[in-house]
């Protein structure tokens, strides 16, 4: 299939993009990856008049910790996540969700930031960043701001990047000690999209009670979802077995999915309980230490 | 309007006009006539179009020709040397690695990258590699043997642990 | 209409010799070869493809006659001499027409490959440099889902070409 036709550009710096932007407004795109936008313009369910090539920019994909964040460069592709040997060793839920994107192919192209701009329910940075409370930096023409995760994606495929803003960075707190974390997916197949995904980050502290706990739930509501009642039934706890299972079933309620291809509704909730526990218990044994 | 680019394609650089929206795949194909890459699914699943882009294997129908330029690509046409069947090429052939050879050109590119990586992986290496490939005929199991031939001949001692013999 | 099995036959003693082995067995009247050969004589390359005695994944040669086993009665081969595609290979050396299948990519699921190559056998018997019509037509009662024919075409010419110049020591 044959896309529309489209005007190309290739700037060479973010401010050129942004002056881009500005200039075309609704009828441009950004082109980072383009595994999520390639494949619709494909089917002319998108079908920009402008569309802005960022792949020329330098010094847009990188991953680098400094003293209290991970800094992940837009243009990182997955499959520079899942070959991190920091992601792997200190970031381990990013490391799952790296794992389980697509396949190894859209990897090589897809990026972490075309992913989130993107805001496709069924984006599994999404759950994995709203899991580990990252927040996204946004540059506009009205310079640099950054945007709590929590919050960033108001609906279906629609970010709160205003139209002329392109997401440069994702930046996730460094892990505190005590942290775990795990995310885990349901495929019919690899390299589909989940039935459900869930990633789940959490610290314990000197005495085994939960700190901090995020949970991001895949693919099972019109957004990337985060299970505030599930997070709150943990916090301030011991995971015991009761409170991991209170937990599952609370994030399972908060789901809302709906019954299509992948499976029925009711299945795809009660996947969420099971896939919650499963990390949750995947997540306290990395907090503990025991790999 | 069109753009002008350069793109060198199995050593050779390569210079066209082409439409924004042009796919890699059908510069290749129909500019190029190197139809060896195929077009399989139309929706980024499939893989039959895989390419090699600097290096990494890339689905070539879900990338713009303007992407490549400036940049290499490897077909399947460049994988065999004076007439000599590259190693994966003679695995796939003693291996029964094909059946209908749609999916095989592909296949073919994600193993180069493989081997390029990896030199000696494991059944689950492989398998994990071709995860992006389909194929409707094999049953993949010939095309992981195929792949760990390759990998013996191109680097001598046997592959990594596990597999049927 | 209610149907009303009829009650058991007496088994019908057999003497096979299949790929140059004598089997002796009592079979069921209503035994079929293809069955015989692949549950009694454990003979699996023979194919079942169809039921319907269309497709010819069942061939065998029965004295030298390429036939659809799945509608020959098991007692209809009784003192007879069958030749089944796990009898081509010599001391682990591929047949000719097996190697030329091979060589020219003449399968694809392999399904289909028992009887095309027992078939072929038939036709370059028949037809020692045959033309590719009469190729085409010694195959007509063998059907291929996967290779549109063309290559199983060029596999039993390549191999005309074969036997010609090197004849197998004993070929059936």
């Amino acid at each position: 299939m044959i896309p529309d036709r489209f005007e190309y550009f290739a700037p060479q710096s973010v401010p050129e993009a942004v002056g881009l932007l500005q200039r075309y407004g609704a009828e441009a795109r950004l082109l980072a990856g383009g595994h999520s936008l390639i494949p619709l313009m494909k089917l002319r369910l998108a079908a920009p008049r402008y569309l802005i090539d960022l792949n020329r920019i330098p010094r847009l994909a990188s991953i680098e910790e400094d003293a209290t964040v991970l800094r992940i460069g837009a243009l990182t592709r997955h499959a520079e996540l899942e070959a991190s040997e920091l992601v792997r060793t200190r970031y381990p839920l990013l490391a799952d969700a790296a794992h389980v994107i697509a396949d190894p192919l859209v990897r090589n192209m897809g990026t972490i930031g075309g992913s989130l701009a993107h805001a496709d329910p069924a984006g599994d940075w999404g759950a994995a960043m709203l899991a580990v409370r990252a927040e996204v930096v946004a540059t506009g023409p009205r310079g640099l701001r950054t945007i709590p995760i929590d919050g960033f994606f108001t609906d279906t495929f629609t970010s709160a990047l205003e139209p002329d803003e392109i997401l440069t960075e994702v930046r996730v707190p460094r892990p505190q000690r005590g942290s775990g974390g795990a995310y885990l997916k349901l495929e019919r197949k690899v390299g589909d999209f989940a039935i459900a995904a869930v990633g789940v980050s959490l610290v314990l502290d000197g005495r085994g009670t939960c700190g901090q706990v995020g949970i991001g739930l895949c693919n099972v509501a019109p957004t990337s979802l985060r299970a505030r009642r599930a997070e709150a039934v943990l916090e301030g706890k011991k995971p015991e077995a009761a409170a991991l299972a209170r937990a599952a079933a609370a994030a399972a309620e908060e789901a809302t999915p709906v019954s299509d291809l992948r499976g029925p509704a009711e299945f795809k909730r009660d996947m969420v309980r099971v896939l919650t526990a499963r990390a949750l218990r995947r997540a306290l044994q990395r907090a503990r230490g025991e790999g | 309007m069109t753009h002008h680019i350069r793109v060198t394609v199995n050593g050779t650089e390569r210079e066209a006009q082409v439409e924004p929206r042009l796919l890699l795949v059908h510069f290749l194909r129909e500019v190029l006539g190197l139809t060896g890459t195929h077009i399989g699914c139309d929706t980024t699943n499939c893989g039959a179009c895989t390419v090699l882009l600097d290096g990494r294997p890339v689905k070539s129908c879900t990338l713009f020709a303007l992407q490549a330029d400036g940049r290499e690509v490897m077909t399947v046409e460049g994988l065999a040397r004076d007439g000599q069947l590259h190693p994966i090429q003679e695995g796939f052939h003693e291996k029964h690695g094909l059946q209908c050879g749609f999916c095989t050109p592909g296949m073919m590119m994600t193993a180069y990258a493989l081997l390029q990586r990896q030199p000696t992986p494991t059944e689950e290496e492989i398998r994990w590699a071709i995860s992006g490939n389909l194929c409707r005929c094999t049953g993949y199991v010939n095309i992981v043997e195929a792949i760990r031939y390759a990998a013996e001949k191109l680097h001598g001692a046997p592959a990594g642990a596990g597999g049927r013999s | 209409m209610a149907q009303v099995a009829h009650p058991a036959a007496p088994a019908v003693p057999i003497t096979v010799t299949v790929n140059g082995t004598t089997y002796r067995h009592a079979v069921e009247p209503r035994t079929l070869l293809v069955y015989y050969l692949r549950d009694t004589l454990s003979l699996f390359g023979t194919h079942i493809g169809c039921d319907t005695t269309s497709c010819g994944a069942c061939t065998v040669l029965l004295n030298g006659l390429a036939v659809k086993s799945c509608t020959v009665l098991a007692a209809q081969a009784d003192g007879a001499e069958i030749l089944t595609v796990e009898g081509l290979a010599r001391d682990g050396q591929l047949h000719p027409i097996q190697e030329a299948f091979w060589l020219e990519h003449g399968l694809q699921c392999g399904f289909c490959t028992p009887g095309m190559l027992l078939t072929a056998l038939q036709i370059l018997q028949r037809h020692p440099d045959p033309s590719d019509p009469e190729i085409r037509r010694g195959l007509e009662g063998n059907l291929c889902r996967c290779t549109g024919y063309q290559h199983i075409v060029n596999a039993v010419r390549r191999a005309a070409r074969e036997l010609q110049s090197a004849p197998p020591a004993g070929a059936d």
